[in-house]
């Protein structure tokens, strides 16, 4: 077995609404960053899993995004899969 | 009628739901810990509103795992008239007992403030003695109560007249400015497709006395009562 770190992003689905992300996106600008175009706000997960391969770890993260870490009606996921560095 | 009001960790409104439930409506009511796994013995269930385990992750989304829910799960599939209010709504959605999502409201305000509602369709227990086009004063009190769904899913409750509440205006007109959290349509509340499952955001249990300003979240217990009291006879 080895030890993997799944870094798992929690995003709202393009055509969601997201307050959040307006308002940043607001601040930003009264900031002065007058480039900024657009912010969707998210979530960031990072778990640590042990397995025996990156792909069982990928597919044990993806489970719990599908079971758990996001609503399929508003949010998508996506999984980055390292593997950890040795303590 | 035998009311059971499910407690998770963080729930706030079960007391104010048991104090309608019984003390106004006399009715029986326990409190039902989450951690249960039978509804025996029970006629209906309500899931209160509050912070089930402190609103993380997502509102709702933990407490759906819950034991309790099993049984709650079990008791809808039978048929057992069940109600969500506020957090309970956005754990019957997490749960997939009802359609959509509630998400944080337009504007990011907490808003706790009287709304009004129009009651659009029939087909549940829950506004059996209401019709269709009634306007009910009920508070609503979320931050995170915007309803929101597909558009094809819309369109389906719409169709199949799922869409039991919508937020209004003293008229009954579904103004855009009468919506306070941004809500798709100005959903306030649906049900499932057999009718017995309801969530609505406005908390019905808050309107049960002229001392706290209105009575007309009675309509709504008193609904479920009656239609019980009709099966039962």
């Amino acid at each position: 077995m080895s030890r993997f770190l799944a870094s798992v992003a929690v995003t709202l689905k393009p055509a969601v609404n997201d307050p959040e992300g307006l308002t940043i996106a607001s601040a930003l600008h009264s900031l002065g960053f007058a480039g900024v175009a657009s912010v969707r706000a998210g979530k960031l997960f990072e778990i640590a899993i042990e397995a025996s391969s990156a792909e069982e770890a990928r597919t044990m993260a993806e489970a719990m995004c599908e079971r758990l870490l996001a609503n399929p009606v508003m949010e998508r996921y996506a999984c980055a899969i390292a593997e950890a560095e040795r303590a | 009628m035998r009311f059971a009001v499910v407690r998770f960790p963080g729930t706030w409104s079960d007391r104010d739901c048991r104090h309608a439930l019984v003390d106004v409506l006399g009715q029986r009511a326990d409190i039902v810990w989450h951690r249960e796994t039978s509804l025996a013995g029970f006629d209906a269930v309500v899931l209160p509103g509050g912070f089930s385990y402190g609103d993380y992750l997502r509102c709702g989304a933990i407490a759906r795992f819950s034991p309790v829910m099993e049984a709650v799960g079990r008791a809808a599939a039978a048929g057992m008239p069940v109600i969500g209010i506020c957090n309970g709504f956005q754990v019957l959605c997490e749960s997939g007992l009802l359609p959509g999502a509630l998400m944080r409201n337009r504007g990011l305000r907490f808003r706790c403030e009287w709304t009004h509602l129009r009651v659009e369709g029939g087909g549940s227990p829950w506004t059996a003695g209401i019709a269709p086009g009634e306007v009910l004063r009920i508070p609503i009190s979320h931050g995170e109560g915007s309803y929101q769904a597909g558009p094809d899913t819309l369109d389906a409750l719409e169709r199949a007249g799922r869409v039991l509440f919508r937020y209004c205006d003293e008229r009954g007109q579904p103004a855009p400015a009468a919506n306070p959290n941004g809500s798709a349509r100005n959903v306030a509340g649906v049900r499932n497709e057999a009718g017995n499952v309801v969530g609505l955001m406005p908390h019905p249990e808050r309107a049960a006395e002229h001392i706290v300003g209105g009575v007309d979240g009675n309509r709504i217990w008193q609904s479920v009562i009656e239609a019980a009291a009709e099966v039962a006879a």
